[in-house]
């Protein structure tokens, strides 16, 4: 089947879309600090008018009868071009990367709004919306390409700013240790990545999306397919903080908490999940990749969901928590079902969003106070944070009728009725765990009577960072009522073009399967209730009671001590010995010795320049004589 | 005759003996006087391989001219006392002498392989030396070497400039008080 | 003549090699100067014994041209020569040894 682009109305201006936030960027990097407060406003209205374009764009694509037309390729201009190879500087507009864009752009503008409030007074504020609209531009530009290489120009955009941004208060070395440790692990992934692109350009010659996602079976075979899904998947274990290489995203808290929302809740580590979607075509080939991405879904979801359990620093909590949503995300696309992994993305983008600026909020009442311990209480005096985050936390453990709970519901469905008994039992399991997370969250810390001074005068945050939380609390709640996902939903239909049917089997009904569901997330919710807010079980001597399990969880089962001794110790044992042993004296012994060695040949050739003139004479008659005896063996 | 014979084997070791003076002597007078005992035995030389006006111009230009002028410098500079025959310079005299030998054996080796020992002076040369030898001689120089002759010429006019000039004292710049001094002393 | 060229020339080698040894051994500027005359002495007379073996006039030619620009070149050496003593007061060719590395 060819893809055909159509034109659209206003199709032209896709390139509007991103440059925007590009062009903001720049502003503020060069005028930064004379705009002042302006910097905020600029970043913010560009990425509102980024929104305004993509969703203008967007229901133009609808309008096209045709689901198999909705499709608008741009191309801006070659940009490579050797022998055969050809890249250009492609974008694309189908069903899939709107979908993207518009969470993109649209969470996107909350948070920067949220921003202008809890950035106010830092000395660098215009550079921080300047890497704010620079992440937002990469972002857009990962999900709007229409190549393999435009993707990875945008992937490691984000890795960028997302380094930049998590440094940001670079002064603190924790913070910048917490960047490099996320550059760091996200490159192991792009590496990975990167070999995978070589092998699509051996195997189809471009990397096209057109070309190489369009049947991509008539050209390679199972092996080849497996290698390349495998080695994409990897960079998605990178960049969506999978186990592996998880490990950054708790530390990469230490940035601002508008940077954790927006790249570390809603958008950058989605693009894992939006790379495993657009390449499904390939996936699809190998049964194996899919089995590893469901499996290692599967296990992130659990593996991070008990880590979750047993942090202290509310950030944290929501770190891991984020870790174990985009595991059953990754879970429903090994199952081939990509819609629900886009729509929880969708969702989990809101609510965590949500979550992550109520957390923000939270610190900025309680000066910068981040121990669930020093709180409680908090839901009298910071109403408006304290309901939205509630709202959030009832979506993501998956109440009906909000967003959560038609994301999780749905994807368990399918593994239910696809015969997965397992994978629906403990991905149960990880629902369970959720519910009882967040709630003691949400009971610990908005609950309760104060523990802390800060929790007794805490107080509610300027308007300017309570609108977006009300905002995404209604999308919490609405996204799932309007975009249910089972087989006739809206978004399947929408989607289904780009990601192939929702797989559908026999099993448990739907109603029974939602029951369950909503059975366990309300029991889970009792029982944090029960432990954490009645204040009926005294929990901090429980916790000691089952020590040495929840320290182990707390340290996030020990992997950041493994990948220590393992890699770090022996790289940096390995860097001072270059550095101390090696550079010092091989490399410096061997540059100065050259030096020592020439002045020492020039202090004895030098001796040759006696001054006496007798000498000379000597050495001329010397040669001379040589030469008749040269020329006397030649006769 | 065997006279032409008996002629090289007296003045050959004569002036090889006198060479050998001059190198050896520490006055400079004396080896510059052995210098011209050994001009002497060349010009003899030159008689005997038929070249009776080289043998008048080397007694008259070497001999009576340039080895004059020597002895004048010398004794203008009074470096005549004594030269320290001591060698500083290491290896000189050894190396110096090894060569030397070296230098006589190749020379030897070499006319022996291009004339070889036996090789009499031809016959016939009184017909080149034809009217007489100075006579061709002169025809010789005025014809086939008449450029040369001429830049010779002036080589010597320019030797004499140099040599004025190389020779000349600085003169002192007249002081103003030195002037005074002269005109109300009077002239 | 009945003696061989050869031992003319030989001598002839003979007397160079000994002035070369003043040159080399002597250190006295005027006796250096005079082992070069010696020298050129010594291939005149190898110049003579060639063109009285080739017949030819060219050899005692080129001899009295030596001969005349010796003549030139004393007269100038010596003039340097005595230059050099009114600026140094010696004529010690190892005295000038400013050129040493």
């Amino acid at each position: 089947m060819d893809e055909i682009s159509v034109r659209i109305g206003g199709s032209g201006l896709l390139w509007i879309v991103p440059a925007l936030p590009l062009a903001s960027a720049f502003l503020d990097l060069l005028l930064g600090r004379r705009l002042g407060k302006l910097a905020g406003l600029v970043a913010s209205a560009t990425v509102g008018l980024s929104f305004v374009m993509s969703t203008y764009l967007v229901f133009q694509l609808l309008d096209v009868a045709s689901p198999e037309g909705r499709l608008v390729n741009q191309h801006l201009f070659d940009w490579i071009s050797v022998g055969r190879f050809t890249v250009g500087a492609d974008l694309r507009l189908d069903v899939l990367s709107a979908t993207m864009i518009l969470v993109v752009t649209g969470v996107g503008f909350l948070i920067h709004v949220y921003a202008i409030g809890y950035m106010q007074g830092d000395p660098r504020y215009g550079r921080f919306f300047a890497y704010l609209n620079l992440f937002v531009f990469f972002m857009l530009l990962l999900v709007l390409a229409d190549n393999y290489l435009v993707l990875y120009v945008g992937w490691e955009g984000v890795g960028l700013c997302s380094y930049l941004l998590i440094g940001f208060w670079f002064e603190k070395t924790e913070n910048a240790s917490a960047a490099k440790k996320a550059f760091v692990t996200t490159r192991i992934g792009d590496t990975a990545m990167l070999i995978g692109l070589a092998l699509i350009v051996r195997e189809f010659g471009t990397l096209d999306f057109g070309t190489v996602l369009d049947a991509p079976g008539e050209t390679i075979t199972k092996g080849v397919a497996t290698a390349i899904a495998l080695l994409l998947f990897a960079g998605a274990i990178g960049k969506s903080a999978q186990v592996p290489l998880h490990v950054w995203l708790p530390d990469a808290m230490a940035g601002p908490t508008p940077v954790s929302a927006l790249i570390h809740a809603a958008t950058m580590v989605t693009a894992g999940v939006y790379l495993v979607v657009r390449s499904a075509p390939l996936f699809e080939l190998s049964g194996v990749a899919l089995t590893v991405v469901l499996i290692v879904g599967l296990v992130t979801a659990l593996f991070a969901a008990t880590c979750a359990l047993a942090q202290d620093d509310i950030k944290r909590v929501l770190a891991y928590s984020t870790v174990s949503q985009l595991g059953f995300m990754f879970m429903a696309a090994g199952m081939r079902f990509y819609t629900g992994a886009m729509f929880m993305l969708v969702a989990h983008a809101f609510y965590k969003a949500l979550m992550f600026l109520g957390a923000g909020s939270v610190m900025h009442g309680m000066h910068e106070e981040t121990d669930l311990q020093r709180m409680g209480g908090l839901l009298r005096r910071m109403p408006i944070t304290g309901w939205t985050f509630v709202v959030g936390a009832l979506a993501l453990a998956g109440i009906w009728p909000l967003a959560g709970f038609f994301a999780k519901d749905q994807i368990l469905e399918i593994a239910n009725h696809t015969g997965r008994t397992w994978i629906y039992l403990l991905g149960t399991l990880g629902a369970l765990l959720s519910a009882l997370y967040i709630g003691r969250l949400v009971f610990l810390a908005f609950f309760g009577s104060p523990r802390s001074e800060e929790a007794e005068h805490a107080h509610e945050s300027p308007t300017v960072m309570t609108i977006p939380l009300v905002v995404l609390a209604a999308g919490a709640v609405l996204a799932g009522l309007l975009f249910s996902t089972s087989a006739e939903g809206t978004l399947a239909r929408v989607l289904e073009p780009v990601t192939g049917p929702v797989p559908h089997g026999e099993g448990l009904s739907t109603l029974a399967l939602s029951a369950i569901a909503t059975a366990i997330a309300l029991g889970a919710l009792a029982v944090a209730w029960w432990v954490y807010a009645s204040g009926r079980v005294e929990w901090l001597t429980l916790r000691e009671r089952l020590q040495p399990l929840p320290r182990a969880a707390r340290n996030g089962w020990y992997v950041d001590h493994a990948y220590s001794t393992l890699f770090v110790n022996p790289g940096t044992a390995a860097a001072r010995f270059t550095a101390n042993v090696f550079d010092t004296k091989v490399v410096d012994g061997l540059v100065n010795g050259i030096g020592a060695g020439t002045r020492r040949l020039a202090s004895a050739v030098r001796l040759v320049q006696t001054g006496f003139v007798r000498s000379y004479a000597l050495a001329f008659f010397l040669g001379a004589v040589g030469v008749l005896v040269w020329l006397g063996t030649r006769l | 005759m065997p006279l032409d014979n008996v002629v090289f084997w007296v003045f050959a070791p004569i002036s090889v003996a006198s060479a050998v003076g001059m190198l050896l002597m520490r006055n400079a007078v004396h080896a510059a006087l052995f210098l011209v005992v050994n001009f002497f035995c060349l010009a003899v030389f030159f008689l005997i391989l038929d070249a009776p006006f080289l043998f008048a111009v080397q007694i008259i230009v070497y001999a009576g001219a340039i080895m004059v002028l020597f002895l004048f410098v010398i004794m203008l500079l009074g470096v005549d006392r004594g030269d320290d025959l001591r060698e500083r310079l290491v290896a000189q005299r050894p190396l110096a002498l090894a060569l030397a030998a070296g230098f006589v054996i190749e020379i030897a080796l070499a006319v022996r392989t291009g004339i070889g020992f036996a090789t009499k002076a031809p016959a016939g040369f009184e017909a080149v030396n034809d009217p007489g030898n100075a006579q061709a001689v002169a025809k010789v120089l005025f014809r086939d070497y008449f450029l040369p002759f001429e830049v010779t010429s002036v080589l010597l006019i320019i030797a004499a400039i140099a040599t004025m000039v190389l020779g000349q004292r600085k003169a002192r710049a007249v002081t103003q008080a030195e002037l005074e001094a002269i005109e109300t002393t009077g002239p | 003549m009945r003696t061989p060229i050869a031992y003319f020339v030989v001598l002839s080698g003979v007397l160079f090699t000994l002035g070369t040894l003043g040159v080399l051994l002597r250190k006295n500027a005027l006796l250096i100067f005079m082992s070069v005359e010696l020298q050129l002495n010594a291939v005149n007379l190898a110049l003579v014994a060639f063109s009285r073996m080739h017949l030819a006039l060219d050899g005692q030619v080129l001899a009295f041209f030596s001969m005349v620009v010796a003549a030139a070149e004393v007269v100038v050496g010596l003039a340097i020569i005595v230059a050099v003593y009114r600026r140094r007061g010696t004529v010690d060719v190892d005295e000038a040894r400013g050129l040493a590395g």
